[in-house]
């Protein structure tokens, strides 16, 4: 591949920059890891103290919403790894597209998530604005759609930055793309794909409690 | 021109992940009481061990990276585990 202009002076070669840019992202993926880790120590505290009200609350997320959502990020994991592996100047167009649609499956999974809080909002389930559910588990409840919210949107804004990541590389490898890039899309895709493991997981604590029981 | 298809494990990855995404939705409607919760978790985490080893190309890669890799995990497990051990020792 073409190299516009050499590795910085700190680097031995153009392999040692690449794996020390992977080392980077995950030190940075480990941060964020324990951001959305503290988030689902407290569920699982919340979750211990009320388990009636958080089973109830489960009950009340729009599971085909939230299934949807899982398949079309799984789908645009797939869609960002396969434009890494057959990242070249030869397949620049296709490398591209890939992206493109990758950044689109964003946008609906970022639609969906507003739909679904629109009807949560039409339901008065949400805390601190309009929450109006009554009766024995109301408290947990309350709790675990605190959790929801605050989970779903630190979630959402992970995926506005990925979108805006993916586009962005999308426009810069349409054309002559170096190893420089292939590097950054590398990173890019850990980031998404981090992203994606971090919904599986909300996906599991929030969608899915509490369906077998009524 | 072939170089633009995706490797046969990207796609297995990909099939895979949406089977156990319909596989782990059906089990959240079986009546298993307690066991509902270990399952919803034991099936995300092999779900995130896919991605990991595949989509993240863990599988590829050895020593430091997986060391880095394997910090942030670690980090959570001193998280969770201490975090909680009150709430699920307490009588």
């Amino acid at each position: 591949m073409p190299e516009r202009s050499a590795f910085a002076p700190q680097y031995a070669s153009i392999p040692h920059r690449d794996h020390t840019a992977e080392l980077g992202m995950w030190v940075f993926i480990a941060t964020e890891v324990l951001l959305f880790g503290g988030l689902v120590l407290a569920y699982f505290v919340y979750r211990h103290a009320f388990p009636q009200g958080f089973a109830a609350g489960s009950r009340h997320t729009e599971i085909v919403i939230g299934t949807a959502n899982t398949a079309v990020l799984l789908t645009s994991s797939f869609l960002v790894a396969w434009a890494v592996e057959i990242f070249s100047p030869v397949t620049a167009k296709i490398v591209t597209w890939l992206l493109i649609a990758a950044a689109c499956l964003g946008l609906v999974f970022i639609m969906l998530k507003g739909i679904e809080y629109s009807r949560e909002y039409d339901e008065h389930l949400v805390p601190g604005i309009d929450f109006q559910l009554a009766g024995p588990k109301a408290n947990g409840v309350q709790l675990f759609f605190v959790f929801y919210f605050v989970a779903t949107a630190i979630h959402a804004l992970h995926m506005l930055i990925g979108i805006c990541l993916l586009i962005t590389l999308a426009v810069i490898c349409r054309k002559a793309p170096t190893t420089r890039h292939h590097t950054a899309l590398h990173s890019a895709a850990l980031y998404w794909h981090f992203v994606d493991v971090v919904w599986i997981f909300l996906f599991a604590l929030i969608y899915l409690p509490g369906r077998s029981s009524s | 021109m072939t170089e633009w298809r995706p490797p046969f494990a990207l796609v297995g990855a990909w099939l895979g992940l949406l089977a156990l995404l319909a596989l782990t939705v059906t089990l959240a409607y079986a009546p298993l009481g307690a066991a509902n919760a270990v399952v919803a978790l034991g099936i995300g985490t092999i779900k995130a061990m896919l991605v990991a080893a595949i989509f993240m190309e863990l599988r590829h890669r050895s020593g430091l990276t997986l060391i880095f890799a394997g910090a942030g995990l670690f980090w959570l497990g001193i998280l969770l585990w201490l975090g909680s051990m009150d709430f699920l020792t307490r009588t």
